[in-house]
């Protein structure tokens, strides 16, 4: 029977195929173009394209001043863009020096989580859908569109918000805000609770997911894994708890981690952050204090309007501080925030005038695309979908 | 453990190759020549009592005219075991921009070095994949340095790959039913 067999595989003639994924093809999540090289329906070897929306963001960056970068930044993961906003502030106010006011942290805090909510939610929407699930996507845009619609009730855009300010933030929370918000945190378990029904235990998604892309902790760290993807492979590392930022270190949360490192790790990883997401922002409103929203440093903080308009010393800081920039001291920082995707690192060098002299964005997503090879050969064509889902990149992010 | 004291380790250890340290906001950046850069960052990731095993970020800083080096490449580590951080400086002049290639200590210095040679021009001997990563290949000239202008080399001079593409759009509109 054997040499039948052998016989007949003699007799075939096979060779190695290959296809190229994408940059349009919708699992691909944006622009991301893999060349694969098949044999059978095993992946051989995987190349990874990037770059198709290279807009120059660090250069542009470096003509810019520091307050009129910060638009740059909701243009790098334009799904999270709160969380953009937070990590390049909080890197400004770290290189000028100062710090923002206790309300401002805590509304910080509080709209950066619900920019990892809205994030985590589309995640699981377009993933699950990838692999075959319709009504998970559903259910999870519907959701998403309330906090979008939150974003527009705080400052007026759904998407690209620019709502932090250098110091600060630019406007202070309504009441009408805060209760419809913490209306959407009341009933968010039970959302919660709708999708996990869904997924968590049903046969097919396991079937996808469970020893999928398998990566360990060491590897996952020399390959530089940041967020969620790094968490899966149970490395307890996040930039939240380890350097807080804003107010992290004054509200309780979990850092949930995995055990193997497979999709299916990672996958309750983020289901377990968006839970502890929601608990950090019932917390913020609970916690909220009263007081300033932006810091008093009228050096280095652009002063509020209503001031502007009547004081001829505040226009005067306005006037210097839009054309020429601020004075700021040379030298260079890093500082990491943790993005729904992973960590965003902002690296500035300053030469002591009102621009950054370089501005490096360290994008998580640039990192997770790196390591695809490494989790797609060897396994399945069917799995390459799987693993471009779990990584959760944002392409806007990787190529900057 | 604190920076200056990881400063000071990497002092000792490599007398010679140590040029400055500098501390700014709590962050300590640590200025070495780029010879035995590869031996530095091996010492680094392998000594248990520092144990980088985490290279957070690779980039490129362009000193045009400010520098007698003109290039700065940047290691930015981080141990996730010890919690602390370092910026390793390694300078590479302009006339030879080459520097080892850190991708066996750390993997995910792939893609960094390939970005930093792409847009800095820096090459990085021993890499496994050499390419240009975010630009596409044929293009000319290294944008993040600072003499290259913000808004291109100018439109009489576009990138032909672009008017390739412009060409061939034109050529598909030219569309003929047949009968």
């Amino acid at each position: 029977m054997d040499n039948l067999f052998e016989e007949q595989e003699k007799s075939f003639e096979t060779k190695q195929l290959t296809i190229s994924l994408g940059p349009q093809h919708p699992a691909t999540h944006g622009v991301l173009r893999l060349d694969l090289l098949l044999d059978g329906e095993t992946v051989v070897k995987c190349t990874p394209y990037v770059g198709y929306l290279h807009r120059g963001v660090e250069k542009l960056g470096e003509t810019k001043t520091y307050f009129a970068a910060l638009p740059l930044s909701d243009r790098l993961d334009y799904i999270s863009s709160m969380n953009n906003n937070v990590g390049y502030v909080n890197a400004v106010e770290k290189l000028f020096g100062i710090e923002a006011p206790e309300r401002a942290k805590f509304i910080r805090t509080m709209v950066a989580e619900m920019g990892r909510l809205s994030s985590h939610i589309i995640w699981l929407g377009t993933h699950v859908l990838d692999i075959g699930a319709t009504t998970p996507f559903l259910l999870a845009m519907a959701s998403r569109e309330k906090i979008l619609d939150l974003f527009e009730i705080l400052c007026g855009a759904r998407l690209t918000v620019s709502y932090p300010r250098v110091g600060g933030v630019r406007n202070d929370v309504t009441q009408e805000f805060l209760d419809r918000l913490y209306e959407y945190v009341l009933e968010f378990p039970a959302r919660m609770d709708d999708y996990e029904t869904l997924v968590t235990e049903n046969r097919i998604w396991k079937d996808r997911t469970v020893d999928i892309g398998i990566i360990s902790a060491e590897e996952a760290v020399n390959w530089g894994l940041t967020g969620g993807t790094l968490r899966g492979s149970g490395v307890d590392y996040d930039v939240r708890r380890y350097a807080p930022y804003d107010a992290y270190d004054k509200v309780e949360f979990d850092v949930p981690v995995g055990v193997k490192g497979d999709c299916y790790d990672r996958y309750l990883v983020r289901i377990g952050e968006m839970r502890q997401a929601n608990r950090i922002i019932k917390q913020c409103i609970e916690k909220l204090p009263a007081g300033p929203i932006l810091a008093d440093a009228p050096k280095f903080t652009l002063p509020p309007k209503d001031l502007i308009l009547k004081d001829m010393e505040h226009l005067i800081h306005q006037f210097i501080l839009i054309t020429k920039g601020p004075t700021v001291p040379e030298g260079e920082v890093y500082v990491g925030t943790e993005v729904p995707k992973g960590e965003l690192g902002f690296y500035f060098v300053s030469d002591g005038t009102g621009k950054p002299y370089r501005m490096r964005v360290r994008a998580p997503s640039f990192v997770h695309a790196s390591v695809m090879p490494r989790l797609c050969e060897g396994g399945l064509i069917a799995d390459v979908i799987a693993n471009i889902g779990t990584i959760d990149i944002v392409l806007g992010e990787c190529d900057r | 453990m604190e920076p200056a004291e990881i400063a000071e380790k990497i002092k000792e250890q490599f007398p010679d190759e140590f040029l400055e340290v500098r501390e700014f906001r709590g962050q300590a950046a640590v200025t070495v020549k780029k010879g035995r850069l590869v031996d530095i960052c091996r010492y680094l990731h392998d000594e248990p009592s520092l144990f980088f095993d985490f290279l957070v970020d690779l980039c490129g800083v362009d000193y045009l005219g400010k520098k007698e080096n003109r290039f700065v490449v940047l290691y930015n580590l981080y141990s996730v075991r010890h919690r602390h951080r370092i910026l390793v400086k390694a300078e590479v002049p302009e006339a030879s921009p080459s520097i080892d290639t850190v991708v066996p200590i750390w993997a995910g210095a792939n893609w960094h070095e390939r970005e930093c040679f792409d847009l800095f021009g820096i090459t990085f001997n021993g890499h496994p994949d050499l390419r240009r990563i975010l630009l596409p290949e044929g293009w000319e000239g290294h944008p993040l340095r600072k003499d290259y202008p913000v808004k291109g080399p100018g439109p009489d001079q576009e990138w032909k790959g672009f008017t390739e593409v412009l060409a061939r759009a034109q050529r598909y509109k030219e569309f003929e039913w047949d009968e």
